[in-house]
């Protein structure tokens, strides 16, 4: 029974969130992993980008708030997000065209379009400071939990409870479900196959008579559904703040350069990576070794290797490990 | 009046020299034609020069009578003339299938009729189909060129160095493939710096010499002629 208890501990206060996390950072270093591999830079607009998008989805849920238009036991914020992807991809093509694109054009090398991006990220700043401003704000509405503590011990008559938020399953859910979209957009379709022939071989793309313009068209609406899609779950989960969406970003580079900078696919698993490190890492096992120790043994300190102020020290350690001793990423083989 | 042309072409890089000036070279459908010379001749140069991947400073491009010299590379790639450059002529990270899928990304038909054409002309690329194109030998590298750039069932195939970096074996067995491409009518303008080898192939040939014409002939004429073979063949 302790065992079961154990594990229990582990799967609430470890597992669950991780996965949940991995998942916000998944989409995002996606996101990153795909602009390099097409685009050929490290967009550092990221992280605002996708506080962007989601300030849409706050803004429309309030709005459709107002109006009593709800999603029953579904957060409201869930409607929104086609309505608020349309905007930051429509965000994101002007930005293209009056910025990017003359660098692009001019072939800059890409350290200075990462610069640029930079820029970017200051505007994208301002514009949502002066929109919906710094506070914190909490958006989502309908059932809070899917399985509460309390049920789960009367349920199964453990000690410990099991928690799982709505967002947690919510979060989960839909990133598979778009991962999944993405993948087989990318591997199966023409279009798809035309965006990795272009981010492998640009040149023969060209003379294959793919449409560069095109490939980038498409690329920014990928990446503004992943974007707003990443940054709306990570709101509903922990409420929005507008300026943490910029500290995600070094969680969110350190799973794409994990997975190999320019691969989706280590891009999403490299999400899960930095979050399972850093929740594993920052966890106090006390209780957990309370259960499966014999009572001689239990613990008396905290058992937990890093305070959770150390959380961004975890992704920053990993992606020096990652760059110092497997540059091109922990996963071998296939890029875009 | 041959059906690909290049007439009195002058071009350069930039606004740099002249890098080939009043240089012609013309291909007729059928015909492999082998464009040989030292290093720094302008081979590469009039080959770029008549895929429009280099402005003309004067001179033309004609095909089938008609002056495409303004057309871009990719319009000319519409109208049925494909490229295989030198380096980085494959997509390495794409199965042998998927590099003959974009091959033919201009083709709105089926392509699978053609890509099992491109099997029949190098079985070995039947065998491979799912395997990255990455993890290939030289080559067979070479062979996944050659049939991405048959995929749009060109008029004009312009290679450039086929035949650079493999073994004397495979290079033989690429211009046997070479040979059978001729055979579907297509007319075939290679670069090349195994020049003998070349011109055994080549129905005719052109030597340049510092961004002009200053031999031309039929394959046996040029493998003949002694100053060719003096000062370009090495013996």
């Amino acid at each position: 029974m302790d065992f079961i208890n154990a594990i229990i501990v582990l799967l609430n206060y470890t597992i669950i969130p991780a996965l949940t996390y991995g998942s916000q950072l998944a989409l995002g270093a996606i996101f990153v992993t795909l602009i390099y591999g097409i685009l050929r830079f490290a967009n550092f607009a990221t992280g605002d980008m996708m506080s962007f998008g989601t300030m849409f989805a706050v803004l429309l849920t309030y709005y459709f708030q107002s109006l009593g238009i709800n999603l029953g036991i579904f957060p409201t914020a869930l409607i929104t997000i086609p309505l608020a992807t349309f905007m930051m991809i429509l965000y994101m093509l002007s930005i293209d065209k009056f910025v990017f694109e003359y660098y692009r054009i001019k072939k800059s090398p890409p350290v200075q379009l990462a610069m640029v991006s930079v820029g970017v990220m200051f505007v994208t700043q301002a514009i949502i400071r002066i929109i919906i401003g710094p506070a914190d704000r909490t958006f989502l509405d309908g059932e809070k939990f899917i399985l509460k503590a309390s049920e789960f011990k009367e349920i199964t008559g453990l000690n410990e409870g099991l928690t799982i938020k709505s967002t947690q399953a919510i979060t989960i859910v839909i990133t598979m479900i778009a991962v999944s979209i993405m993948f087989w957009f990318l591997n199966k379709t023409k279009t798809g196959t035309s965006m990795r022939a272009y981010s492998d071989n640009e040149d023969l793309a060209l003379l294959s008579g793919i449409d560069p313009k095109k490939v980038v068209l498409i690329t920014w609406i990928i990446a503004g559904i992943l974007a707003t899609i990443g940054g709306v779950l990570y709101g509903l989960d922990k409420s929005y703040r507008p300026f943490v969406y910029f500290n995600n970003m070094l969680p969110i580079f350190a799973a794409a350069i994990v997975g190999g900078i320019g691969n989706p696919f280590g891009a999403f698993l490299g999400g899960y990576v930095i979050a399972f490190a850093e929740i594993f890492l920052t966890y106090a096992y006390k209780k957990f070794f309370t259960y499966i120790l014999p009572e001689a043994l239990e613990p008396n300190s905290m058992m937990q290797i890093l305070s959770t102020d150390y959380k961004f020290a975890v992704s920053f350690s990993i992606l020096v490990i990652v760059l110092l001793f497997r540059p091109s990423g922990i996963f071998k083989g296939k890029t875009l | 009046m041959a059906f690909f042309e290049g007439n009195k072409m002058t071009a350069g890089y930039g606004s740099g020299p002249d890098i080939i000036s009043s240089c012609s070279i013309n291909a007729d459908r059928g015909e492999i034609v082998a464009i040989l010379g030292p290093n720094g001749a302008g081979k590469s140069t009039a080959m770029k020069a008549m895929l429009g991947l280099l402005n003309l400073k004067s001179g033309s491009v004609l095909m089938d009578g008609k002056d495409i010299s303004s057309l871009s590379p990719q319009d000319r790639v519409k109208a049925g003339i494909s490229f295989v450059p030198q380096t980085r002529n494959v997509f390495a990270d794409l199965t042998v299938r998927e590099n003959l899928e974009v091959g033919a990304f201009l083709r709105e038909d089926d392509v699978n009729k053609v890509i099992e054409d491109i099997y029949e002309l190098f079985p070995i690329l039947n065998e491979k189909k799912s395997q990255k194109v990455g993890e290939l030998s030289g080559g067979q590298r070479q062979q996944v060129a050659l049939g991405r750039a048959l995929m749009i069932r060109p008029s004009v195939l312009m290679l450039d160095e086929p035949t650079a970096g493999v073994s004397p074996i495979v290079m033989d067995e690429l211009f046997e493939h070479i040979i059978k491409v001729k055979e579907t009518n297509v007319a075939i303008i290679m670069v090349e710096q195994n020049a003998k080898q070349a011109l055994s192939i080549s129905d005719r040939g052109y030597v340049l010499v510092t961004g002009e014409n200053k031999f031309e002939g039929s394959g046996n004429e040029l493998l003949n002629d002694p100053e060719v073979r003096r000062s370009f063949l090495g013996a």
